[in-house]
């Protein structure tokens, strides 16, 4: 609690400017530090979700734990070197374990991970509880490393922190062509000689240097999303991987920002969730806004489609009309329209004013008339609405009654050579199936002249 | 049409001796051996879980639990890498992958160069060549997502020609493609035949293997038989192919597997 009430101070202004104005030197290593890390993590965080082994870093993070506590027993000294190999060594014997069962047992690989990922962390765990029975001095803050504290940290942690998060960051640039060779095919790769096994071993080594560093940062217990979550958003925003990566490390460190202000505005808060909660609202953001792949988007471009089935749809209703009158009588009212085409009175006469606003068809006090580019779309929707049911009823065999609704929707989405190539292709193209004329592409509109 | 004594000479591009697959303790197949010619397009031909795509992966060292052994052109798979390419099958590959066409074509060109070398100038190059080869060049930016099935096995071969090989090796290239795409293929098997370049493809369609190809390799988890096509396509051998398994041959096979007793017998 004490922390909320920090946050309802008016001395959260004063902190937070203090917070900027880097009076506190150790401050701004911590940020760029976590900036740093934000980074590299998900940047190589980025080639497990590819390699679709996203759970691998979670189980790395976890099996890091014992690691920690060992080391802490054993050396007696919190120096971020002895924690580093501690949980490097024990995270590698994690990732081996991974490995190595589901190759000579019959355990697959999900149970290997779970399995492994819950024995760790309840080894490392136990430590922990052993620890803080002991009386040993220094053990206050180990638990930090569960949800971690960034506001913990010290230059010497963070030192460590920015060498680790800018070698990886250059491996990765440095082995990009190669690291994405085998995240796209690693069989194919392995044909060409590539040492896959090599790559795939500096893969996880940055992998669990990447976590390890983190753990102060971000906790054990939330590491993976920091891997994670920055490319699955970044995935919404672009379909090219360096753009991809550049976006995620973006957002890494964005969220590190976020986080490691919060941390030290309320220094009872961890930091880890923080960073995890700012990414996923970063997330949320991409998933519904993303200029492409956005829910939004997706949305909006049904909404348009919808509409233009519509208005097409009725613009061939009044084709019909004009062809049962010989193209004689052009107007026609709303139940000229609803006796052929069912479809509610409402989007009936909201699809009509987008068409008359159009200018595909004027509406007068006795109805509706097509206007020439009005009649022009209706007659070439005609014609591949008719020219479609007869493919199918020559070539696929399907009864004229079958054929109808097929090219009720296939009509809609015909381009303009796939039209020409169904006139090649068709022994007649002259009538459909059910007997109707169908209009040729250079005809001028039957008994009338423009 | 100096084939015949040229053959006597160099080394076959692939010769398999022995070869001998299982996944666990079933076996694949059991005892293969042939020896194909240069500058032929060669079948391998057999019904579903013959073990054909497992015969190529076999040969290029890519499945577990091999005995026997593969040479090419007289060497061992290590020593002959640049020369061979592989066209996996398309479902092996994850399309939803973020990358384009060149991107993966480029790829190709990996094999020859070092460990963190990008691509230069004359590796692009290359890339551009076969895919104007195969009339994909238009589609060098494309996702690979957003190709149709024989555009995406268009992109696999060019891959597969920017690596300048003289033996390919190819899981199903003609399955679920396009008019279009076929002709292409047949093409591309002609002009690299013109270079004297060994195609070996796995291959499901009986119509045609009399057309496409100069040689068959009939398999059903062991070798029926293998030879030129106005020799080898007969309907004895269709017969044995496609009559169902050996079933005693089967279980006996995975018996001894299961036992291991491959390995507590004494090796000859």
């Amino acid at each position: 609690m004490d922390a909320f009430t920090l946050l309802d101070t008016p001395t959260v202004w004063t902190n937070w400017l203090a917070f900027w104005s880097f009076d506190d030197i150790n401050l701004l290593w911590v940020l760029v530090g976590s900036i740093l890390l934000g980074m590299s993590a998900s940047v190589i965080g980025g080639f497990a979700f590819l390699r679709k082994r996203s759970l691998v870093g979670d189980a790395l993070a976890h099996a890091a734990l014992p690691g920690v506590m060992m080391a802490f027993l054993l050396f007696e000294s919190r120096d971020p070197l002895v924690m580093f190999l501690g949980a490097v060594t024990s995270s590698f014997l994690g990732f081996f374990l991974i490995d190595w069962l589901p190759k000579n047992t019959k355990i697959k690989a999900d149970a290997a991970l779970a399995i492994t990922l819950s024995f760790f962390f309840a080894l490392g765990l136990m430590l922990l509880s052993y620890i803080q029975g002991l009386e040993v001095d220094n053990k206050s803050g180990l638990d930090k490393i569960l949800f971690g504290q960034a506001a913990a940290m010290t230059q010497k942690d963070i030192k460590l922190l920015a060498y680790v998060a800018l070698f990886v960051l250059s491996c990765v640039v440095l082995f990009f062509h190669k690291f994405r060779l085998i995240a796209f095919s690693a069989t194919y790769a392995r044909t060409i000689g590539i040492a896959v096994n090599r790559y795939e071993l500096l893969l996880a080594l940055l992998i669990v240097m990447s976590v390890v560093v983190g753990l102060q940062l971000v906790g054990v217990v939330l590491m993976a999303a920091v891997l994670l979550t920055p490319v699955a958003a970044a995935r919404f925003w672009s379909n090219q991987l360096s753009h991809i990566l550049i976006i995620s490390a973006l957002l890494g460190g964005l969220s590190a920002i976020i986080s490691t202000q919060i941390s030290y505005l309320a220094p009872a808060m961890p930091t880890g969730p923080w960073m995890v909660v700012s990414l996923s609202a970063l997330f949320i953001i991409s998933l519904l806004f993303a200029p492409e792949k956005g829910l939004l988007k997706r949305y909006t471009e049904h909404q348009k489609l919808r509409k233009k089935v519509a208005e097409e749809n009725i613009l061939r209703t009044l084709y019909k009309l004009l062809e049962r009158k010989n193209f004689q009588h052009k107007t026609f009212n709303l139940a000229d329209i609803q006796a052929l085409r069912s479809m509610p009175l409402e989007s009936l006469q909201s699809t009509l004013k987008q068409l008359c606003k159009k200018a595909l068809i004027t509406s007068s006090t006795e109805g509706f008339e097509m206007t020439t580019s009005g009649f022009e779309l209706a007659e070439q929707l005609t014609r591949r609405h008719r020219l479609w049911e007869n493919y199918l009823t020559e070539h696929a065999e399907l009864t004229p009654q079958q054929v109808h609704q097929q090219a009720e929707r296939i009509e809609h989405i015909l381009t303009e050579s796939q039209e020409l190539q169904l006139q090649e292709e068709l022994a007649n193209s002259q009538s459909d199936p059910h007997g109707n004329l169908i209009p040729s592409s250079n005809s001028t509109i039957p008994g009338e002249s423009k | 049409m100096k084939q015949p004594n040229s053959n006597t000479h160099t080394p076959s591009p692939l010769s398999v001796q022995h070869l001998s697959m299982r996944y666990h303790h079933k076996p694949v197949l059991t005892d293969v051996s042939f020896e194909i010619p240069e500058g032929k397009t060669i079948a391998i031909v057999g019904p579903n879980g013959a073990g054909k795509s497992t015969l190529l992966k076999g040969i290029m060292g890519l499945e577990p639990n091999i005995e026997g052994q593969a040479s090419f052109f007289g060497e061992s798979l290590d020593k002959k890498r640049q020369a061979i390419a592989y066209v996996p099958q398309r479902e092996e590959i994850d399309w939803d992958f973020p990358i384009n066409v060149l991107d993966v074509v480029l790829m190709g060109r990996h094999g020859q160069l070092k460990l963190w070398q990008r691509p230069s100038q004359l590796d692009i190059d290359i890339a551009e060549q076969a895919l104007k080869d195969l009339k994909m060049w238009d589609f060098k930016n494309r996702q690979i997502s957003q190709l149709s099935g024989g555009q995406q096995q268009r992109v696999f071969l060019a891959r597969a020609l920017a690596q300048q090989a003289t033996l390919y090796l190819m899981d199903e290239p003609f399955a679920g493609v396009d008019v279009a795409t076929e002709q292409a293929i047949i093409e591309l098997f002609k002009e690299l035949k013109l270079q004297g370049k060994t195609i070996v493809c796995v291959h499901h369609d009986l119509n045609t293997v009399g057309e496409y190809f100069d040689w068959i390799i009939f398999i059903n988890a062991r070798l029926i038989a293998a030879g030129p096509v106005e020799e080898v396509l007969t309907k004895e051998n269709l017969n044995k192919t496609y009559g169902g398994r050996l079933s005693l041959l089967n279980d006996l096979t995975e018996q001894m597997y299961r036992t291991q007793l491959n390995k507590a017998h004494d090796t000859d």
